[in-house]
């Protein structure tokens, strides 16, 4: 390379890093940088009335598992977390399944169309997707709460003698979680369906494959980078959660989302808080190694 | 690409059907909604008669009118100040050879998308308790600059889309005739640039306005936004008049979509 050229090399990059440091910056200070706070308030003692004092304490850790027992004066697991923890990612997981299991279909329906009406169906999954959180969570709430819609309907066609009681269930909660992110489930599963060469359908049922094996042995292993990043999109904000859980689940039916927001609160007990919140990134952080890993074995198969 | 009138390759039975369900489930708690908004009695489920009762309930209530201005204030600060950190960023990371540090950019753009909200918003509530402390300002800059950064990278996406449609050729020929790089950025690649531009602030914009957990978590008293206003109406008995914010809102959040979708759209 001569001078020339590496002078100009040098400057390229010079302006690159010139023109991308604002958007650092802003970045640093109001959304990673913040991060680190968190982890080092997770070691910090509670405060009297919220916030914290400035003394070392590892009890924010130890109360994401254990409870102190105070009659007997030992550490004992800390049952109602543990349940909080495990409703969480149980309830990610079945949303997870069952956004795949009407996701998929429609995205399938979506990419066969003919390329003229596809851009017409694809825009009406993503309004809803841009489309507030807190309203659709309304809008399904209103439909299947104790006194919605669907009671109402299901009571005057004379298909139930009594309302079904959903609200502040889980049942009410899932309905309600797959209802919002289904978007985000239909969105990755069509970019890799689009792709995907039809023929190969062709050439299986030529070799007398039944639609199940066509399904099972062709379709679902092709698409299978779309399946992933879809299950990634709705599982890590579902276990994140905080705004659909608050209105359909209610007082009792936390999640962790939740759970975290009320040390803040009531709780008034920051450290833990923190702490709560390092674990979720953490578990959020194995999803997406997860998901990367998963993608790059594709590359190497594929 | 069907072969026989009765067997066609592409089609998986009973695909059809479970998307035309799912297209009726995704719209028809959204239309009950809108529906209504219009309606004339107290109730969310019985129909009493079309009326504007709720839209005026929610004209006359102070709270709503202050909540809305937060709302456009913040969105429109996030916006503005996203989209041209975003422009420059996206200027800096493509139509150049690869730099080291690349993938780091990157990351950090996209940043945002990966963290679940509730621990950016602990974060933030965090940092701005302890500022607000030792400062005392209570302003709405601690909103406008949580929103425009994670509003970056979706403001990122649509300018950096459009960048790398565009070749240098022009801005090659514009420095050949001695333009400045100021005057060959000015005259253009900004021209050139802004409907991505536009794209991107329309995204930013909708992306801050439809915002509930960072904004719960740092606003200061009297700062609600229309989201976090009806998430503390939900704590009493749900009333009416969400209905008809909401179907303003929807409304607006439409009109932003399909503009953006004009300013995208591939030209044949």
């Amino acid at each position: 390379m001569s001078p020339a050229e590496e002078a100009v090399r040098r400057e390229n990059i010079k302006s690159a890093w010139q023109l991308s440091a604002p958007a650092l910056l802003v970045l640093t200070v109001a959304a990673v940088g913040p991060l680190l706070i968190v982890l080092v308030y997770s070691f910090l003692t509670p405060g009297t009335h919220g916030n914290v004092e400035w003394v070392f304490s590892l009890e924010g850790w130890r109360g994401v598992l254990f409870d102190h027992d105070i009659f007997e004066d030992k550490l004992v697991l800390a049952d109602g977390n543990l349940t909080i923890f495990w409703r969480s990612v149980k309830l990610s997981f079945i949303t997870t399944v069952l956004t795949f299991i009407v996701g998929f279909p429609t995205a399938w329906f979506i990419a066969t169309r003919s390329p003229a009406s596809r851009a017409g169906w694809l825009f009406l999954i993503t309004i809803p997707f841009w489309t507030n959180l807190l309203i659709r969570t309304f809008a399904i709430n209103q439909i299947i709460r104790n006194e919605g819609v669907l009671n109402t309907l299901l009571l005057k066609a004379g298909l139930v003698s009594a309302p079904l009681q959903l609200t502040y269930t889980d049942t009410a909660l899932l309905i309600g979680m797959v209802y919002v992110y289904l978007p985000l489930m239909v969105l990755p599963l069509f970019a890799t369906i689009d792709r995907f060469d039809m023929r190969l359908l062709e050439a299986g049922y030529d070799l007398y494959a039944s639609r199940w094996q066509v399904l099972r042995r062709v379709i679902l292993p092709i698409i299978r980078p779309g399946i992933v990043a879809g299950s990634i999109l709705v599982f890590v904000p579902c276990l994140g959660a905080y705004v659909t859980p608050r209105i359909l689940g209610g007082g009792k039916n936390m999640m962790i989302g939740n759970f975290i927001e009320l040390q803040f609160g009531q709780g008034k007990n920051w450290p833990l808080g923190a702490a709560l919140s390092v674990t979720l990134l953490v578990i959020v952080t194995i999803a997406l190694l997860v998901y990367v890993k998963a993608i790059s074995g594709e590359r190497k198969n594929g | 690409m069907a072969r026989a009138r009765d067997f066609s390759v592409t089609e998986l039975p009973g695909a059809t059907l479970v998307s035309m369900l799912v297209f009726v489930a995704l719209y028809a708690p959204i239309l009950v909604l809108i529906v209504y908004s219009f309606n004339a009695g107290e109730s969310v489920a019985v129909w009493g008669g079309l009326s504007l009762d709720w839209y005026r309930a929610a004209w006359a209530n102070d709270q709503v009118k202050e909540a809305t201005w937060v709302s456009l204030k913040v969105a429109t600060g996030a916006a503005v100040l996203s989209t041209a950190l975003a422009t420059m960023a996206a200027l800096g990371t493509t139509r150049r050879p690869a730099f080291r540090g690349q993938t780091f950019v990157y990351v950090m753009i996209n940043q945002p998308l990966m963290v679940p909200e509730i621990v950016t918003a602990v974060a933030l509530l965090l940092v701005t308790a302890a500022i607000k402390k030792a400062t005392g300002y209570t302003g709405l800059g601690y909103l406008i600059v949580a929103h425009a950064a994670f509003c970056i990278p979706f403001a990122y996406l649509p300018i950096r889309a459009r960048l790398e449609g565009m070749d240098l050729t022009l801005e090659t020929a514009a420095a050949d005739l001695y333009a400045s790089r100021w005057q060959t950025f000015r005259r253009v690649t900004l021209p050139l640039l802004m409907p991505g531009i536009l794209a991107g602030a329309m995204l930013a914009f909708v992306t801050s306005l439809d915002d509930v957990v960072i904004t719960e978590f740092i606003k200061s008293p009297g700062q609600d936004t229309l989201p976090t206003y009806m998430l503390g109406q939900l704590r009493r008995a749900m009333k009416p008049d969400v209905n008809a914010i909401s179907t303003l809102l929807l409304a607006l959040t439409l009109v932003l979509l399909s503009a953006f979708f004009l300013l995208t759209r591939k030209r044949k």
